[in-house]
Formats: C-alpha cells, sequence, structure tokens
C-alpha cells in the first residue's frame, strides 16, 4: 500500500446556522493514496461537494482530522490553506474556471506563477505539460476558442503543472460528451498510475467506474460503501506503468 | 544597418524575439543574445525586413517580456472596453479638474505676487499689518531717514501704489493700479517692455501700460496720451504679461508722478525696499530695523510674498474655493474608478476564486487588482497631462493662467495613482474575501 496524501479521520461538517442548520459531513474518514484514482459517488445534497472541498483545504471541518502529505491542516489560516493548496493539490473543475482573457499556455502557467516559479522555467514546463494532454497546438489559444473537451484537458494541464501529489476533480466530465469525457477520464487515471498521484474524481457518472481504483458511495453525510472494482472490468484505463 | 544593430540590442535585452532578427540576416547576433527566446509567447506585431525588401508587418515575430500577473491584469482591464473607457472618463475628468484647480491656485498664487516677484531688494518695509502689496497701507516719509541710519542699509527706495482713475480719450473713465517708485534705481520698473524704455519713465507725465490694456484705456502705442486723475499722461512704454489678477491694469509711473495721480501727500509712501550692503546679515539688520523704526515691518521678499499669498488664497476664500473643489474632484473620482474596478473584479469573482483555489496568495491577488488600476491611473493620467497642457497653453495669456509646473505635474501623478489603488480597496477585499469553495458549486 502506498503512502497516503489526504487523509481525513472523522470529520463532520456543520454547514449554515439556525434553522437553516445542515450537518454535511457525519464522521467520514477517507484516504487519497500515490497511484490511485478514486472516484467519489452519491446522489445530490450527500455531501459530495462539501467533502471534496475539505479534502482540497478549502474548507475547514468542524470535527476531525484532515491531513494532507502528512501536513495536519488543523488551525490553518486561510493563507497557510492556500499554501497546501498550492504546492500539494491541483484542481479540475466542472465548469474549468479558466481566465478567459489568457490563452491556454497562460492560464496554465498561473498554476507556476502563483507559486513564484521562473518565467522560462514556466514556460517550458507548461508546454510540456500541454503537449501531455494533447494540446500542442492550441498553447495560444483563448478558452473561447477551445472546444469543452479541450478546455478541460486546459484544467487537469493548469492542475498538474506544478507536480501536486494530489488532483482533486469535480464532475470533470459532466459538461463533455462521452468520447471527451472518456478522454479525459483516460488522461486522469494516466496521471494518477504514471506520474504516481492520487487522483479523486467526483461523479455522477456510473461509465467512469471502469476508470476507478476505488470506488467510495457517499450519502447524507456519511459513507456507506467502498469498492475495489475487479481489474477487468477497468475498461477504457491504462495499466499502470 | 543601424536598424539591424538595434534589432540585436533587443533580442540580447530579451524583448524581441529571435524568428524577426533571424528574417533579417543577423542570426548570429541573436544566438548570442537570446536565451530560450522560442519559449516567449508571441505578443505584439511589429515589422519585419529582408535583406533589400521594404519592410512588411508580420505576426508573432516581435515578443515582449511582460509578468503574468500584469498581462492578467491588463486583458481584464481591456475585455470590457466600454467600462474601461467609462473608469478613463473617471480618471481623467478628475484629474483634469483637480490640474486645473491646482493649477489655478498656483496661477492666482504667483500673479499675486508678481510685484514681489520683479522687485529689486533685500526687504520690504511696509506698514504694520500690511497684507499685500496691493494694500492701500501708508508709511510716513521721515521712517526712510531712520532706516537709511543702520550701519548695514545701503539704499532705501520708496514706493507708491494706488488706484488712480484713467480718463478715456473718448470719455469716460477706468480704474487703473498706479506703481511708482523712482525708476532710475532699477527696484521696481516696469518689465516685459516691447516698445519704449523704462529710462521713459523718469520724463514727467510718463507712464508704462500693458499691452493687453491696450484697448481697455483707449491708448494704441508709445506716445499716444490721455490722462490720470485730470492730469495729463504719455505712453512711454508698453510691456507684455503684466496682468493684473484684479483685472484692474498696472500703470507704472514715476514716484512723484505716482503722488499725484494717487494724491498721497508728499510725507507719505506705500512701502520701501530696502537694499543692503555687499555681506551684511539680513537677520541683524532687520532687528536693527525694528528697534529704530517703529510701526513697519520688515519682510523678505519671501515672507512678503507668503503674507501675500495667504491673504489672497485664503483670507478672501478663493484659494479654500480651488482646493475644495479639488478635493471634491478627487473624492468623485476615486468613487467612479472605484466602481468600475469593483464591478470588474466582481465580473471575474468565479476566476480569481479558481485562482485562490489553485493556491494564490492573497498578495497575489492584490498585484493583479492593483496592476488594473496602476494600468488605469498611467493611461488616465497620460490623456489628463495632455489635456492640462492644452489648458495651460490656452490660458498662458489670460488674467488667471493655469500654471502646472513639472512638480505639480509629478505630484498630480503621484495623487492618480494613490486615488487609483485606494479605488482598488474594495475590489481587493471582494476577492480577498471569496470563498475558493465557490468554484465547486457553480
Amino acid at each position: 500500500m502506498t503512502d497516503p496524501v489526504i487523509e481525513v479521520l472523522n470529520v463532520s461538517k456543520v454547514l449554515g446556522v439556525g434553522p437553516s442548520r445542515v450537518q454535511a459531513l457525519k464522521g467520514v474518514s477517507v484516504t487519497l493514496r500515490r497511484g490511485e484514482l478514486t472516484v467519489l459517488m452519491g446522489p445530490s445534497g450527500s455531501g459530495k461537494t462539501t467533502l471534496l472541498s475539505i479534502l482540497g483545504c478549502m474548507l475547514a471541518p468542524t470535527d476531525g482530522t484532515v491531513r494532507v502529505c502528512g501536513i495536519p491542516t488543523g488551525g490553518a489560516g486561510p493563507e497557510e490553506l492556500a499554501a497546501i493548496r498550492r504546492e500539494h493539490i491541483g484542481f479540475v473543475f466542472q465548469s474549468y474556471h479558466l481566465f478567459g482573457t489568457l490563452t491556454a499556455e497562460e492560464n496554465v502557467r498561473l498554476a507556476l506563477d502563483v507559486r513564484g516559479d521562473g518565467r522560462n522555467h514556466a514556460i517550458a514546463k507548461t508546454r510540456e505539460v500541454l503537449a501531455s494532454v494533447g494540446l500542442t497546438g492550441k498553447t495560444a489559444s483563448f478558452p473561447r476558442q477551445l472546444s469543452g473537451g479541450e478546455q478541460q484537458r486546459v484544467a487537469i494541464a493548469r492542475a498538474i503543472v506544478a507536480d501536486p501529489s494530489a488532483i482533486l476533480a469535480d464532475e470533470p466530465t459532466a459538461a463533455l460528451d462521452a468520447a471527451n469525457g472518456h478522454a479525459i477520464m483516460t488522461i486522469l487515471s494516466t496521471i494518477a498510475k504514471k506520474r504516481s498521484r492520487a487522483v479523486l474524481v467526483v461523479t455522477h457518472d456510473p461509465r467512469l467506474f471502469g476508470f476507478a481504483d476505488r470506488i467510495v458511495h457517499i450519502e447524507d453525510g456519511l459513507l456507506t460503501r467502498e469498492e475495489i472494482p475487479a481489474r477487468e472490468a477497468r475498461a477504457g484505463a491504462p495499466t499502470s506503468s | 544597418m543601424k536598424i539591424r544593430i538595434a534589432l540585436a540590442s533587443l533580442v540580447a535585452l530579451g524583448i524581441v524575439g529571435p524568428a524577426c532578427a533571424q528574417e533579417a540576416g543577423i542570426t548570429n547576433d541573436v544566438e548570442q543574445g537570446h536565451r530560450s527566446a522560442d519559449m516567449r509567447k508571441p505578443f505584439i506585431r511589429a515589422t519585419r525586413w529582408r535583406r533589400g525588401a521594404p519592410p512588411r508587418f508580420c505576426a508573432d515575430r516581435l515578443e515582449l517580456k511582460m509578468s503574468l500577473v500584469f498581462t492578467l491584469a491588463s486583458r481584464n482591464l481591456f475585455q470590457d472596453r466600454l467600462r474601461f473607457v467609462a473608469s478613463l472618463i473617471g480618471i481623467v475628468l478628475s484629474v483634469v479638474l483637480v490640474m486645473v484647480q491646482m493649477g489655478l491656485y498656483f496661477g492666482f498664487g504667483r500673479m499675486v505676487t508678481t510685484m514681489i516677484d520683479h522687485a529689486s531688494t533685500d526687504l520690504w518695509i511696509v506698514a504694520r499689518g500690511a497684507k499685500c502689496f496691493e494694500d492701500l497701507s501708508i508709511i510716513n516719509m521721515a521712517r526712510r531717514n531712520r532706516l537709511l541710519a543702520i550701519d548695514s542699509v545701503a539704499e532705501v527706495i520708496p514706493v507708491i501704489v494706488g488706484f488712480s482713475a484713467w480718463m478715456l480719450p473718448e470719455g469716460g473713465m477706468t480704474p487703473v493700479f498706479v506703481v511708482g517708485s523712482d525708476v532710475a534705481t532699477g527696484a521696481l520698473p516696469p518689465w516685459n517692455i516691447v516698445e519704449g524704455t523704462a529710462q521713459s519713465l523718469t520724463a514727467s507725465g510718463a507712464v508704462a501700460i500693458d499691452r493687453a490694456y491696450r484697448d481697455r484705456l483707449g491708448v494704441a502705442d508709445v506716445g499716444a496720451s490721455a490722462e490720470i486723475r485730470g492730469m495729463p499722461v504719455t505712453v512711454g512704454a508698453v510691456t507684455d504679461g503684466i496682468r493684473s489678477f484684479t483685472t484692474t491694469p498696472y500703470v507704472f509711473t514715476d514716484l512723484e508722478d505716482a503722488r499725484s495721480y494717487i494724491g498721497l501727500p508728499a510725507n507719505l509712501v506705500s512701502h520701501m525696499l530696502v537694499r543692503l550692503k555687499h555681506g551684511a546679515d539680513i537677520e541683524n539688520v532687520r532687528q536693527d530695523i525694528l528697534a529704530n523704526v517703529t510701526d513697519v515691518q520688515a519682510l523678505t521678499p519671501a515672507e512678503f510674498r507668503e503674507r501675500s499669498r495667504s491673504f489672497w488664497l485664503f483670507g478672501t476664500g478663493a484659494g479654500a474655493a480651488l482646493v475644495a473643489g479639488a478635493i471634491l474632484s478627487i473624492i468623485v473620482g476615486t468613487a467612479v474608478v472605484a466602481q468600475t474596478l469593483y464591478s470588474g473584479t466582481k465580473e471575474h469573482l468565479y476566476e480569481f476564486a479558481a485562482l485562490r483555489a489553485v493556491g494564490a496568495s492573497n498578495s497575489y491577488i492584490y498585484k493583479v487588482i492593483i496592476s488594473q488600476a496602476l494600468l488605469s491611473a498611467v493611461i488616465g493620467f497620460a490623456i489628463a497631462a495632455l489635456i492640462g497642457i492644452v489648458v495651460v497653453e490656452l490660458t498662458a495669456r489670460s488674467a488667471l493662467p493655469v500654471v502646472i509646473s513639472p512638480a505639480l505635474m509629478a505630484e498630480l501623478f503621484l495623487l492618480t495613482v494613490v486615488m487609483c489603488i485606494v479605488s482598488a480597496i474594495a475590489a481587493i477585499m471582494r476577492v480577498v474575501r471569496v470563498d475558493p469553495a465557490i468554484v465547486l458549486t457553480q
């Protein structure tokens, strides 16, 4: 078993106050490991997004412990959490959230720029990563000039360019057709295997199960089931190198 | 050849990409000069040229190094051109208003001390409580002998100033402000003489007027005749640019003629100018004057200038109104820029939240928004400065010129920068408070 990258232990989260108070998570524990693509599955309102926010150090739990690469995040302020995200976590969002005024290359380079990486190194790294997601000829394109699938590839490139230990993807294929969705999941699976990263994909789409090394089901703020698909069921997933 | 050398230099500095230079046939120079230039993003178009061919436009040949923060800031700013123009209008209007108000303030300040500025003296002797050069206070001539008795005093030159009535040749009259001194001393002669000479004023009845007032005084050139208080005068000299902020024309003349025109008794004068002997200590002399001569004040030109400015600018409320107008302009400008920056930032809120999600620090966000503010400030100020220069030119020969010195221009630039940075505070507060988790809910 590989090292845990992100661990949450007995995490609870209460959202809102008064009559609108909701316990979104009720003592959840989950571990993301290197080289593993985990799928988090659950119906709307089950607590997926809350758990993803906590795993991604964007939200502090009400109770419980979160450790990122062994660093406990309890008591960390917004700037410290930002530093943890910067160094250890990459995000892929359902709506891509690319800067429309920046080219594909610049959007990806942003993830290195916030770390203070040198310009020349950042450009070289960015082009290398864009090439790895199949966007060699699109580096100078603006998001509006790219298809949804290409924009999501840019978002993935942005998520991995700084070599984070974990990639958290929120419904990365929801806005894409089946072919593009498959391509994106192939890239994410490759990242998990060949780059030895912990990848978490939040999805409603059971077609993505074939890429999963582990499927975690969440319902009503509780992890209800965890399954490891049979190897032969992992359709389209690349093999580990 | 010069162009090729310049291009090679730009490549060496990392500003220009190699492609353009290679096409110009300076590959070796380029290779020496650039470091991994192929990585640089094509940014702006530039002319290129081939050997023997005329320059033609080429894309992606000229590359400009620019930080990503600045790229993001500038593109976000220019994306909504209408909003950017509105923001610029706010900045330009605000800066031009401040510029004009402050220019009028300084112009007025200069106008009210023009006589003091042009007097050749070490000390001004004024009646106790005199507020300015134009103050119709009086000093007894007996004081002159006491002043001359002070060891370090070389000369004491009486000056008479006051209003009188200029009788127009075709009938009627107009007020004038008479400035009389012993012309031979050169203590307070007319300056910028364009016709005649200052020496001509030693003749009885000779006066100097400014050409801006020729029509108003009903006289054309040197030699023209008129009357002051029924006494005949002849124009002996014509000056250029000696305008009065009171709009009443200055008329220079000899001391005794001035006395007659104003109707001042022989034993009284308005002010006295004291010239000191070489090497005299001005402060010691001043103490001697105060000890030996009663009912007068001895002021250095700088002190008298400051006193006059203070009276005209703040004693009358004129300066306060200008300063208040300038402050209001700053407030309005700040509000306009703040509103446009805030709304622009709000439009990109999810993108900024994504930036926070990927780990951007607060300082990184500050840099983006402040870069937008600074860019607005620089562009807005550049336009405002051009307008300001035009206003200065247009008002240069008016009764109240707008005076914008290089120092004022520099201060206004700083003010514009500060105004825009202050304007960015609301936008910054909005962005740093944004919950990065909102990107997961949209």
